[in-house]
């Protein structure tokens, strides 16, 4: 907790940068209290990530992956969602406890986020280039024509062609990938140390997914930062990916490097995605299903979340809710039968 | 996939499994789930839960308990002095006039209660008509697009440009002049039509955007795809799906009439006396407000509870219809 | 070869770009879809990919009859689709069947599941009397695997995936022969999507269907397709065999989509090179001449933006591929992008 090294100045931190854990997310706990009853969305759920490093976040909708990232960089919307427990650490410094003003200055200079449509995300009646520059203005006191210069220079930074003229022009003068780039270069104008990428190329298509994930990989190349991607897509992840979570009803239930993930997935869910997915790179005949519906949040199952539609389950799943244990030293499964799968062949 | 609640939360099946679905015991857990409901279903459900809801449903049935049966609420009678001749002219109010009387010896209390009638008839026959028709019009130019549309829509905007308080005075003075004699359902009529009239307008624009925005929806697709003819789509499933902003607008619509209704009673182009109303009260009282405010007051004060009333009520529906704001 | 079912030919479908409010004036054209010819063979599943803006939602609402060809023809068993009677419409819309994306929006909300399934009978009255409706009715949510004990739900309270099904048990409802998928399973999560992916291949070999299967996930589209026509800018660019066009692509487009597709398997990253397309799909208001592909082209030469490239076979190659220069080729193969300074200036 004493260890602060940024939080006020993240650009002194940033030479020398330390190698300990940047982004920490530890039990954290969100509901959503509605009409129907209170919704547990995470339950719990603990990962962090490392500068250059790049951690996905896999699962599927109603998995709690992009109400985690919304709680981290404070854009929860309250009400109908709490956070009732846990603790969010940038450079060791629970972002959960401190005040309004430090966390808005973490927000944008130490986390930044990408979402998935950009068009709603930018604001339809500023030039692209006076919503990159807005930030740096008012974060960086620049002056209107230095604000607008480096706003160029950082659509130049994602590609785009033509920047110098493309900067004045509305988002919707932009397709759907070049959007997508003036949203990653918004959100890298400030130079971010984390960079939350929330379903980045689900609305796109997949030539232009492809240079979109070039480019972030490029720039989390050069920038070393800490990437969290967050995505239902296993053909990306496995292409981009350091380590993976993979999330079920709120909780993670499985983490691991890629490599070990894909050869020898530990926790049955994982193993039934694995499964579902067609494959572009062989025509399978039927394909394996996870039988049954993701559960509702209102109504989580007793026990291990997912022992409903797990083909292992076991009585002691409906009765013990499995801890996310550690598998040797790299990664974890809460599965009572972890250790059984990760032995078999 | 966007929205990280939408999946689980708002839909919230109940016992989920189908045979493929395999059964879960979680799902035998689930016991306390009522029936299935529809949305209006939903939005009743909604609904029981708003106090603003009963407060205002408990004043109109007020209102509309008085309209049916004034008698209920009072022996007295609303067009004979309370005493002989003029001899309680404009006393304030007592134990036996709760409102005092007017300058004919009248009960106003019962004047009062037996204005609602005129006020909710009105209002409601005039809502009626401006919905149905102004709903009528919105669907046939929304449905059938094109130049119908172009047509309709210009109609409209003609009919809209006309300023309401200007339109309904050319309209009442023309079929109804002054000392023309005419009986109160003629009147009442008139004034129906000349709202109907001059607001039918609203109600189509809002029923025509309702109407645009389903129509290319993908369940209007699917139902042309499997060969649905156009009465069916337009019976089936835009009228049931486009019914809601109406609705809501109806709701508010009485309230806005029943303050009209006493505009136009107030200018003396509306409602005259014999015929009893709040706006023919509050437009006799005018003369006398400072020997007897109570003539204003109380007539007044019903209508700005009914108007508020009505105006509440349509708020809460739409709060339980917008599906957005749950 | 199986007969054909379904006969496409030269399919054209342009939307007026216009002006003005009440008087309209025509500005130029959307051309969605732009000389489309194809075979549907019975029982089999023809595969349509392509990215968004290529046409192929509207190659889908063309050949349902729900919009008219600007030009071309569609001929199911024996009988132009487009010069038929209302009598013979109506006969069509029994064969023909339309599952849609989203299902979320596909499904009147103000009406029950057993209204929903209910209603091809109520539009087809002669397809069943009205005391078996109810049956049928449950009968069919049975088929697509759903309680038929939720016959008085609203779509609301399912799920997408269940919501899905109850669309196939709509579209199944009249015992179509073809049913024209668009996008079926892009609006559901993994593990759902395989379960309605495996509905689908069960009720093709249970009732006999031919399936025109739209999508833009190719490895969805490999799955379940026995042809595959790649579709880019509102033309066909190539028109194969599965094995033909995931193996053996001699398009350069087909070729930079396959290979653009991540796999999952992390092992992959580093023995494949990704055919980067640069740039972004051009306007279908104005696309370019010739080859509508040649502006995001490695290969373009002169004649590209000259001729216009027919499907056919070409040299080389079993099936048709709509390239001057198409040849097999590894998908795994690199390709750095940058070439496209040797592209041709658009002329239009």
């Amino acid at each position: 907790m004493s260890n602060v090294y940024v939080a006020d100045k993240p650009s002194a931190a940033r030479e020398g940068r330390p190698s300990g854990r940047l982004l920490e997310v530890e039990d954290l706990r969100v509901e959503f209290r509605t009409r129907d009853g209170v919704a547990k969305v995470i339950n719990g759920v603990t990962y962090h990530v490392d500068a250059g490093e790049t951690l996905a976040v896999l699962g599927e909708s109603g998995s709690g992956k992009s109400v985690t990232a919304q709680t981290i960089m404070g854009i929860l919307d309250t009400p109908p969602g709490f956070v009732t427990g846990g603790e969010i650490r940038f450079h060791g410094k629970d972002m959960l406890t401190m005040s309004a003003e430090e966390r808005r200055r973490i927000r944008g200079e130490g986390i930044a986020m990408v979402f998935q449509d950009a068009l709603s995300a930018l604001n339809p009646v500023f030039t692209v280039g006076f919503q990159i520059a807005e930030q740096f203005r008012v974060r960086r006191g620049m002056s209107r024509r230095d604000a607008k210069k480096r706003a160029a220079e950082m659509l130049d930074q994602v590609k785009i062609p033509n920047a110098k003229q493309r900067v004045n022009e509305y988002p919707h003068q932009f397709s759907g990938g070049m959007r997508q780039r003036v949203m990653i270069a918004m959100s890298l104008a400030l130079d971010p140390e984390v960079l939350i990428a929330d379903e980045p190329t689900t609305a796109l298509d997949v030539t232009v997914q492809a240079q979109i994930m070039d480019l972030l990989g490029e720039l989390q190349r050069e920038r070393q930062m800490g990437l969290i991607l967050i995505t239902h897509d296993l053909g990306v992840v496995a292409d981009v990916a350091d380590r993976i979570a993979v999330m079920y009803a709120g909780r993670i239930v499985e983490e691991a490097g890629v490599y070990e993930l894909y050869a020898k997935p530990a926790h049955p869910y994982t193993i039934g995605l694995l499964e579902s997915i067609p494959r572009i790179d062989e025509k399978g005949q039927q394909l394996r299903t996870i039988r049954g519906l993701p559960p509702s949040l209102l109504r989580i199952p007793t026990g291990c979340p997912f022992h409903p539609r797990c083909p292992m389950a076991q009585p002691v799943c409906a009765e013990k809710v499995p801890p996310l244990l550690q598998l040797g030293s790299t990664r974890a499964s809460a599965c009572h039968f972890a250790e059984e799968l990760v032995k078999r062949d | 996939m966007s929205d990280p609640t939408s999946g689980s939360l708002v839909t919230s099946p109940p016992e989920q499994p189908g045979p493929v679905a395999g059964t879960s015991p979680a799902g035998a857990l689930t016991g306390k789930q009522d029936k299935p409901r529809g949305l209006f279903g939903d939005a009743w459900y909604d609904l029981r839960r708003k106090p603003l809801f009963w407060i205002s449903a408990a004043f109109i049935t007020l209102f509309i308990l008085m309209a049916a049966f004034p008698f209920l609420f009072t022996t007295a009678s609303p067009t004979l002095p309370v005493g002989s001749g003029l001899s309680r002219s404009l006393e304030g109010p007592s134990g036996d006039a709760w409102f005092g009387t007017d300058i004919q010896g009248r009960d106003i209390f019962a004047r009062t209660i037996y204005g609602a009638r005129a006020s909710i008839i009105v209002a409601v026959s005039a809502t009626l008509g401006t919905v149905l028709l102004g709903a009528a019009v919105g669907v046939l130019a929304g449905f059938r697009g094109g130049w119908v549309d172009a047509l309709l829509s210009r109609l409209a905007d003609v009919f809209f440009g006309i300023p309401f308080v200007l339109g309904a005075i050319v309209i009442l003075f023309t079929f109804n002049p002054r000392g023309a004699g005419s009986n109160e359902w003629k009147i009442m009529g008139l004034v129906i039509l000349a709202l109907c009239l001059l607001v039918w307008p609203v109600a189509m624009r809002i029923m025509r955007s309702s109407v645009l925005a389903a129509k290319q929806s993908d369940y209007v697709v699917a139902a042309r795809a499997l060969g649905a003819s156009n009465t069916r789509i337009i019976f089936k499933h835009l009228i049931p799906n486009c019914l809601a902003p109406v609705l809501v607008y109806a709701t508010i619509l009485i309230g806005a009439y029943i303050g009209a209704e006493a505009t136009l009673s107030f200018l003396g182009v509306g409602l005259q006396s014999p015929v009893v109303s709040w706006g023919v009260m509050i437009s006799d009282s005018q003369n006398y407000l400072r020997v007897a405010w109570y003539w204003l007051l109380f007539p007044s004060a019903f209508l700005i509870t009914a108007v508020l009333s009505f105006v509440m009520l349509g708020e809460a529906v739409r709060e339980a219809l917008d599906p957005k704001l749950r | 070869m199986t007969e054909s079912i379904l006969e496409v030919r030269d399919l054209v479908k342009y939307y007026p770009v216009t002006r003005g409010i009440v008087f309209k004036k025509t500005i130029g054209h959307v051309q969605a879809v732009d000389g489309v010819s194809f075979d549907l063979h019975k029982g089999e599943t023809l595969g349509v990919v392509g990215e968004s803006g290529c046409g192929k939602s509207t190659l889908a609402k063309v050949l349902m009859h729900l919009e008219k060809p600007t030009s071309g023809g569609v001929t199911f068993n024996g009988q132009d689709i487009y010069k038929l009677g209302a009598g013979g419409l109506r006969r069509l819309r029994r064969n023909i069947q339309l599952v849609m994306q989203d299902p979320y929006t596909s499904l009147n909300p103000r009406m029950t599941v057993g209204d929903l399934i209910g209603e091809p009978f109520e539009i087809h009255p002669e397809v069943a009397p009205k005391a078996s409706r109810r049956q049928k009715v449950q009968e069919l949510l049975e088929v697509v695997g759903l309680n038929p004990e939720h016959i008085n739900r609203y779509p609301h309270q399912f799920s997408g995936g269940q919501r899905q099904r109850i669309g196939i048990a709509r579209a199944l409802a009249l015992r179509p022969e073809i049913i024209v998928c668009d996008e079926p399973v892009s609006a559901l999560d993994v593990s759902i999507q395989a379960q309605v992916m495996n509905l689908l291949e069960k009720l093709q070999d249970e009732f006999g269907l031919s399936y025109i299967f739209i999508a833009h996930d190719l490895s969805v589209v490999r799955h379940l397709a026995d042809r595959v026509a790649v579709m880019y800018l509102g033309k066909i660019v190539e028109l194969g065999s599965e094995e033909q066009i995931y193996e053996r692509p001699t398009h350069p487009y087909t070729q930079a989509l396959l290979s653009a597709v991540p796999v999952p398997d992390p092992n992959s990253r580093h023995n494949k090179a990704i055919i980067r397309l640069t740039g972004d799909v051009p306007s279908p208001t104005n696309p370019p001449s010739g080859c509508r592909f040649r502006t995001r082209c490695w290969k373009a030469e002169e004649v590209c933006a000259r001729e216009v490239p027919l499907l056919e076979l070409r040299s080389g190659s079993d099936h048709p591929s709509a390239c001057h220069f198409a040849e097999k080729r590894e998908i795994v193969v690199s390709h750095e992008a940058g070439e496209l300074t040797e592209l041709p200036t658009r002329t239009l």
